[in-house]
């Protein structure tokens, strides 16, 4: 059985080879007919106790371009206490034959559960689950430095990693699935990290990431950055004595006109600005930083379809194939050993 | 004092690990110790082999009864005690309704008695609902039949120093003890598990070692204060053994307790999600366990208490954040402790003795439990096989939770027998018959 779980138990193979595959993904985006008959008569669920019309939308997507029979379920307030468990709506959808459980959910470790239960047989892909990570967003973000990475160097992406790419994550890495995410996975494929953050906005243990951490987002810009990705911050934090005030977290941590304007100063004409979205702008990235052609926000989103293509068609096509082709992480093999 | 339960001769029985001798126990009491003792009629109990020691009496226990009887019930939960050689458990307050009232001392005290597999003693809420407002009528229930001497908000800290101030000084009044969940509830609000270096890569919210640290650093300031008499509930971080043993290097009169899940498990286990791990105070990290073992080892922790909670499966087979916090325990605290810190060479039998029966006897102020194994003394006495090797089977125990850390895993020793007040609950391993309470003379303990 084989699920996605997270991008700490992926390797460098793995990897890239989604990666490749949502090359070829995108490509038959780019046809007049953008429709594959790979997965006919499978069904893909979507499960969502989280609303994210973002990510569920790119999913139901993916599905389709394959040509799967997509379900989606939104289950949100379903609870212990107010409704049917997670065990129960696991088992309900393995009783009407879902083949993979797309699963978006606010408690960390959610799709973990689905996985390693028998509460149901089918493939289980974390759309993002709390504070943990949310590992297609990564690939997507990876795929799109890729293309930018492989493109400064004249050469094709396919097969390519990113080493020797300086990515910045900046905002709150502590909330954050997608910061996690990205860490484990830009590691692995060789980009060297900075996390910049106000340090209430680290975790505790963050020193043992494979990554650089900064409190300083203009020092981390002045020693030279490829790729700025700017966390959201959300709107609960900003009561909560995380940091004084969103002027003062917005002239400290964001990626503001200033800032912009910096990275042409520094001569950084090609360094991208990312963002996972939705954005608050004037927040975490002003509405000039958001619109230049740095931004890489709108691509991000196209190479979502792509990568969940991949993600989804090598792991419903996986178990008919070789062995030797092996693809994502086994459940309950992860994390235990140092895999980036 | 002494009920009509029968004459027994354990023949051979390693006393406290250390030299075989019989013990023959007649109607409730130790009549002889020594080698060769004449059998009579007593029925013989060959020991060879076995380690003979003073019923277990545990500090901390959740019987859930009365309100959660689908979880526990006195009956069961005494049972599992039974068979995993306890002669005594405090019965937690934080039960439905809570017990910070004499009726509801009284009422599981007597559901105790009832079942007749262990003495049950009932731990008073400190306050009101155990809401933290209001002090509970602590001399109501020292005065009941139950006879309360431990109080404690266990699942919830006296957080307000105030309040917790003056029912350190209260209980002063009949010689009782306040038992403080040491957990700082602003640094805690909406933890999951230990705050550290895994907590980081699973996203769960922290629970870090400070919120502990600081609330026992408190509160053994305020029991020097008022010259009061402390006990801090499930020790859990190496920092709080620090604190505690700065506080008895200082004569403060505090006692502390760590649980056998602590003594072994780590955060790690988190990395799987399974709710199973998720307790409070939370598993720790590796440095934590070993100073909590060398607490243990040198007498910082006086006592192992279980913090047995059983949960019904449902509250376990979900999400981590949803599922509930505890861990059954009583089943195999022995084992664990016998796996932790006797197979490791930090304590021996009689160490054992003196953390799992005589000490918690004493902060509990059973008289009749936790006695010397000597003539003359109430026959609360277990067997333990040492060399017995067993995996644990949460589905084979006599708790109602399924909630074993430790399912799965292979333990040493085993609870060949247990006398109660000179009544085998225990025979061969198995359950035999509670204490006949009602055949006993009118007036026996």
């Amino acid at each position: 059985m084989k699920h996605l779980l997270s991008t700490q138990d992926l390797s460098r193979s793995n990897a890239i080879s989604i990666l490749d595959t949502a090359e070829e993904m995108a490509a038959v985006g780019d046809r007049e007919v953008k429709k594959l008959p790979a997965l006919r008569g499978r069904t893909v669920v979507n499960l969502f106790f989280e609303d994210s019309t973002r990510t569920r939308i790119s999913f139901e997507a993916a599905a389709k371009r394959l040509s799967a029979d997509v379900i989606n379920f939104a289950a949100k307030g379903s609870s212990v206490s107010k409704g049917e468990s997670l065990k129960d709506t696991a088992q309900t959808l393995s009783a009407m034959g879902a083949d993979a459980v797309v699963i978006r959910h606010w408690a960390s470790g959610a799709p973990h559960r689905l996985a390693a239960t028998d509460w149901i047989d089918a493939a289980v892909i974390n759309a993002g689950d709390g504070t943990h990570e949310h590992p297609t967003q990564a690939l997507l973000d990876a795929f799109t430095m890729r293309r930018h990475w492989a493109r400064l160097s004249g050469t094709g992406s396919e097969g390519a990693d990113l080493k020797g790419m300086r990515v910045a994550i900046a905002g709150d890495v502590l909330h954050s699935r997608v910061a996690r995410s990205n860490v484990w996975l830009l590691r692995t494929l060789g980009a060297d990290v900075t996390l910049v953050a106000p340090p209430t906005l680290l975790p505790i243990g963050v020193e043992k990431w494979p990554c650089k951490v900064s409190y300083n987002l203009d020092d981390t810009l002045a020693q030279g950055v490829d790729a700025v990705m700017m966390l959201r911050v959300q709107g609960e934090r900003m009561n909560a004595s995380f940091f004084p005030s969103t002027r003062e977290y917005s002239r400290r941590w964001g990626f503001d006109d200033n800032r912009l304007r910096a990275l042409d100063r520094l001569g950084m004409k090609d360094t991208i600005i990312m963002h996972p979205g939705p954005m608050n702008r004037g927040l975490e990235i002003s509405a000039a930083a958001a619109d230049s052609p740095r931004s890489t926000v709108l691509a991000q989103v196209r190479n979502g379809v792509s990568v969940r293509m991949a993600a989804l068609y090598l792991l419903l096509s996986g178990d008919t194939r070789e062995p030797a082709q092996p693809v994502l992480a086994t459940a309950g093999t992860a994390h235990t050993k140092e895999s980036n | 004092m002494a009920g009509n339960t029968g004459t027994y001769l354990i023949r051979g029985a390693s006393i406290l690990g250390g030299e075989p001798a019989d013990l023959l126990i007649r109607d409730g009491v130790i009549a002889g110790t020594g080698t060769g003792l004449s059998a009579g009629d007593a029925t013989v109990i060959d020991a060879a082999g076995l380690v003979a020691l003073p019923g277990m009496v545990d500090v901390h226990t959740h019987l859930r009864e009365p309100g959660r009887e689908d979880a526990e019930t006195v009956e069961t939960g005494t049972r599992a005690a039974a068979l995993g050689g306890y002669t005594a458990v405090h019965a937690m307050a934080n039960s439905t309704p809570v017990a910070d009232t004499a009726g509801v001392v009284e009422q599981v005290y007597t559901l105790g008695r009832t079942a007749g597999w262990v003495d049950v003693r009932p731990v008073g809420a400190v306050t009101v609902g155990l809401a933290g407002e209001q002090l509970a009528e602590l001399g109501a229930m020292a005065d009941s039949r139950a006879r309360v001497r431990m109080f404690s908000d266990d699942g919830i800290c006296v957080h307000d120093p105030v309040l917790m101030r003056r029912a350190l000084e209260y209980v002063k009044a009949f010689d009782g003890v306040v038992a403080q969940h040491a957990q700082e509830p602003r640094l805690t609000a909406g933890a999951q598990m230990n705050e550290g270096e895994v907590s980081a890569v699973l996203g769960l919210t922290g629970w870090p070692a400070v919120a502990e640290e600081s609330i026992i650093a408190r509160d053994v300031l305020l029991a020097q204060h008022v010259g009061s008499r402390l006990h801090v509930c499930h020790v859990s971080t190496a920092g709080s053994v620090e604190i505690v043993r700065w506080a008895k290097e200082r004569g403060i009169d505090v006692t502390a307790e760590v649980t056998p899940h602590h003594l072994l498990l780590t955060d790690d286990l988190v990395r799987s999600y399974d709710p199973v791990f998720k307790v409070n105070p939370p598993l720790r990290t590796d440095a934590d366990v070993q100073a909590l073992r060398a607490g243990l080892a040198d007498g910082t922790i006086d006592v192992v208490g279980t913090d047995h909670a059983p949960h019904p499966s449902e509250h376990k087979e979900c999400e981590w954040a949803q599922a509930a916090m505890g861990m059954t325990g009583l089943e195999t605290a022995l084992s664990v402790v016998q796996h932790t810190m006797i197979e490791t060479g930090l304590m021996g039998w009689a160490d054992f003795a003196r953390v799992t029966s005589t000490t918690p006897a004493r902060i509990g102020r059973l008289g009749d439990q936790g006695r010397p194994l000597e003539a003359g003394e109430p026959a609360n006495v277990i067997l333990v096989d040492p060399a017995a090797r067993w995996t644990v089977d949460p589905y084979r125990m006599a708790t109602m939770g399924r909630n074993s850390p430790f399912k799965g895993r292979e333990l040493p020793g085993k609870v060949v027998a247990t006398f109660f007040k000179g009544h085998p609950t225990v025979l061969d391993g198995e359950l035999n018959t509670p204490y006949p309470y009602a055949a006993a003379p009118a007036g026996a303990a």
